[in-house]
């Protein structure tokens, strides 16, 4: 596909995502409470999204999650919540 | 259109879906054993459950022309009482010749625990007992790039595994190229809220190729789509890629890996 073609198809769309992101965030910072991991790591995330050259779905997935390397002691409940809370 | 289902939760679905993946083309659909949303209380749920995959679950999708495959386990998710899973190991072979059966599946990680890693160990073992296929399946959201390394690390450490008899599904852009260079196929799974979307899967295809890679549905009682593979083949024409080039991905994958077990056998055309 040209970059023409692309940005026919996926724009509106990517547009849509991008201003549902910026309502969500405006959404957290008009909500009450403390900080939360979840957060914190959704700014980290986008600013791995900002970094110019490709590979930017990787880098956000790479920065949401968990580095370490060895298996937990023992599984604590079965979901994710889709940010590492490092620890 | 033609295309195979390589992984949906059919007992979940209503036979309304059986009746729509026919009519867009569904050939075979192809069935893991998988976490029931509770945690089953005995080892009997589970002989019940693998009838349900290897007996009744096949003469559903028979009545729309439809092949069924099915892949048995203790899902990763019920894996952590491992007392529970060795009762569940032990029921396994005595399903496995089912004409249905296709391998052991699907396995693998949830949070990456040491007792998952140790019901890992033993069902690759099983299938390496067995010479069965294995589909793993891999963690959600942030432990999915931990799970991933722990399970190649499982399965290339048994010398009796083959990587080109196993596919490591939910890949994502963290996670493709890795599985891809290690040899082993890799499944990318279609979800409206989570793994890939239709345009990230054929952008993955775009850049590490049609070779070893299926895409699937996996749809279960969640949030999901069992039409998520012939829509993203529309999405793919959309993109410019030919039918022969859709076909090889949505078809003819799926039936390469699965025909590596003799039982595989698609309904005459």
């Amino acid at each position: 596909m040209t970059r023409q073609q692309v940005l026919d198809q996926y724009f509106i769309d990517a547009r849509h995502k991008l201003i549902d992101i910026a309502a969500f965030l405006d959404r957290v910072d008009r909500a009450e409470g403390g900080a939360d991991f979840r957060h914190a790591a959704f700014r980290t995330a986008l600013k791995a999204l900002g970094r110019r050259g490709p590979g930017r779905a990787e880098r956000v997935l790479l920065s949401l999650s968990d580095p370490t390397t060895r298996p937990i002691a023992k599984a604590h409940g079965k979901g994710a919540c889709g940010a590492w809370p490092g620890r | 259109m033609r295309y195979i289902e390589p992984h949906g939760h059919m007992v979940s679905r209503t036979t309304d879906d059986y009746r729509d993946m026919a009519t867009a083309g569904c050939a075979a659909v192809c069935e893991p054993a998988f976490w029931a949303g509770f945690d089953r209380s005995s080892v009997n749920g589970f002989h019940d459950y693998f009838c349900q995959l290897t007996d009744y679950e096949p003469q559903r999708a028979a009545k729309f022309g439809m092949a069924h495959y099915s892949w048995l386990c203790i899902n990763p998710k019920e894996s952590e009482d491992v007392a529970l899973a060795k009762d569940v190991l032990a029921i396994i072979p005595q399903f496995l010749d089912r004409p249905n059966v296709l391998g052991i599946g699907e396995i693998g990680l949830n949070k990456n625990s040491r007792n998952e890693v140790r019901v890992l160990e033993l069902h690759v073992d099983l299938a390496a007992r067995t010479n069965s296929l294995i589909l793993v399946h891999t963690p959600h959201l942030e432990d999915k790039l931990k799970g991933t390394n722990l399970i190649m690390d499982v399965l290339r450490g048994d010398r009796r595994i083959r990587p080109e008899r196993c596919i490591i599904d939910h890949v994502e852009e963290h996670t493709c190229r890795r599985v891809l260079d290690a040899g082993f196929w890799a499944g990318m799974t279609l979800y409206p809220e989570s793994k890939c979307s239709p345009a990230r899967a054929i952008d993955l295809l775009d850049l590490y190729g049609q070779e070893r890679i299926w895409m699937n549905s996996a749809c279960d009682w969640g949030v999901s789509i069992p039409l998520a593979v012939p829509r993203t083949a529309l999405e793919m024409r959309r993109r410019g890629w030919t039918a022969e080039e859709v076909d090889k991905v949505v078809f003819q994958n799926p039936a390469q890996f699965m025909g590596q077990c003799p039982k595989f056998r698609l309904p005459a055309a």
